[in-house]
């Protein structure tokens, strides 16, 4: 492996932190009860996804599950760059009175989950919105925190962080960029 | 990624395929606002766009604006029965006029074909043809587009029967010109009187002889407004009998492929172009056509606010 390119986790260390965060939600939510989870496109969403999986192992029975595109609610948008193609928002239910666990792969500066919580408010009055990240890298610009965090890793603002999934969409490493 | 560069939409023939690709899926994706509780996304928040009308238009300017309003944008009609044009001010004035209210987008319908580029070189905020004399009329080019796919999953290798006033047809223009571009084959009929010489050069576009050779095992079956307003009285001895020779009914839609699709952009003339039967029937998209407007018109104006100058 080249210096500028780490390997932070691998599929198997990527798929104990999502069993953890898993269990996290069900003990401080008391069970799946009113809990749904909603995947930030598209890194987040198919993070959502093996969340839920675990949690349908873990308790036998499906969340529902819903993506959501972040596009066209970006704090970015007014400048001249050309606008960015919009993915298909996907929340086939109600979200009035629902626990939100929402799901993004890498926590940066908070930009996403704010705007990813203005569109969720569209889709009616949560009960509460979880916030839940594979990677929490820092560099805040907004003052948002996760609620369950797969791993911290301290970077620098120059690096990069990516979750690589395979053609299947399935998490299988996280790598950092020098 | 994808991304669209230009700052005008003023006819499909200046995008290229990737555009025209983006702006339908786009679309697609913009469709799911129009079905919450609360229609509406912050996208374009003050951002103004003047709805600039000089032809009749129910559909098209209702469409842009909702579209507008959905994004968040300030929207403003202009109709020109109530505005200065009927005092005699010029296209260009009135255009340097609204400029100083400093607009975002102008979307504007006019008679005069070219008249949308003329105004682009004018002024500095973005331009959209909502419809320019027997140029084309872009947004329902790619409505059209969107509910083929909408029931054919693709574009590439439809057969397209696009039948009527071909001569005076802005919206067959913009089909033509997407379509081709997508990998579909447009056949033609109308009337002689009503078909422009040389159309078959657009792309791969067949002008038949009659309306039943076009019509042979087409997916879609898009018929066009006989345009009263615009056609002298030479071009069809009379309705009627333009009915017999080209009007969709029950018997010669069997002649396309079963349950092919039937289209047509409105308003429509009940009994000339298409019998009632067909409006209504469960072959007909009219409906889904304008449903799909307004994804599509969001779409436009969200990728022409983030073009650059051409």
């Amino acid at each position: 492996m080249a210096d500028d390119h780490t390997v932070l986790m691998d599929g198997e260390g990527i798929k104990r932190a999502l069993t953890r965060i898993a269990h996290e939600v069900l003990e401080r939510n008391k069970g799946v009860a009113d809990i749904v989870l909603i995947g930030i496109r598209s890194g987040g969403a198919f993070i959502a996804d093996g969340i839920a999986r675990q949690i349908s192992i873990i308790e036998g029975g499906a969340v529902p599950l819903g993506t959501v595109d972040i596009t066209l609610y970006r704090d970015d948008c007014s400048g001249q760059l050309p606008h960015q193609a919009v993915g298909i928002t996907e929340i086939p239910f109600s979200l009035e009175a629902k626990k939100v666990i929402l799901v993004d792969d890498v926590l940066y500066t908070g930009r996403t989950i704010r705007a990813a919580m203005d569109a969720l408010m569209d889709f009616g009055r949560p009960q509460s919105i979880q916030l839940a990240v594979l990677i929490d890298r820092g560099h805040r610009e907004l003052p948002i925190r996760a609620d369950f965090v797969g791993r911290n890793v301290p970077t620098s603002q120059k690096e990069n962080v990516q979750v690589i999934f395979d053609g299947l969409n399935q998490p299988i490493e996280v790598v950092l960029e020098k | 990624m994808a991304e669209f560069k230009h700052k005008h939409i003023i006819a499909l023939r200046d995008l290229s395929k990737g555009d025209i690709e983006l702006l339908i899926s786009t679309a697609e994706s913009m469709r799911e606002i129009n079905s919450r509780d609360i229609k509406k996304v912050p996208t374009l928040r003050g951002k103004t766009i003047i709805n600039l009308f000089y032809e009749a238009s129910t559909r098209t300017r209702t469409s842009f604006e909702i579209a507008g309003k959905r994004l968040s944008a300030d929207t403003v009609n202009i109709t020109t029965s109530s505005s200065s044009a009927t005092k005699g001010e010029t296209l260009a004035d009135t255009a340097l006029n609204l400029l100083a209210m400093k607009p975002d987008i102008i979307v504007m319908r006019h008679s005069v074909s070219g008249s949308h580029y003329f105004l682009a070189n004018k002024v500095n905020c973005s331009i959209l043809n909502a419809g320019d004399g027997a140029h084309e009329h872009p947004s329902q080019g790619l409505l059209d587009m969107l509910t083929m796919k909408d029931r054919f999953g693709r574009l590439d290798g439809l057969k397209v029967a696009i039948i009527g006033d071909i001569t005076h047809s802005r919206v067959a223009r913009s089909n033509i010109q997407g379509l081709t571009k997508l990998g579909s084959k447009v056949f033609l009929a109308g009337p002689p009187t009503m078909m422009p010489p040389g159309v078959e050069k657009l792309g791969d576009v067949t002008v038949c002889a009659t309306m039943n050779e076009a019509l042979q095992d087409a997916d879609v079956v898009m018929m066009l407004r006989i345009q009263q307003e615009r056609q002298g009285k030479t071009l069809m001895p009379n309705t009627r009998e333009y009915s017999r020779y080209f009007g969709l009914n029950p018997n010669n839609i069997k002649l396309a492929k079963p349950n092919a699709m039937v289209m047509h952009p409105g308003p429509i003339n009940r009994g000339v172009e298409m019998s009632s039967s067909m409006v209504d029937g469960n072959q007909s998209w009219i409906l889904k056509q304008v449903e799909n407007g307004v994804a599509v018109r969001m779409s436009m104006l969200y990728h022409v606010c983030g073009g650059e100058l051409e």
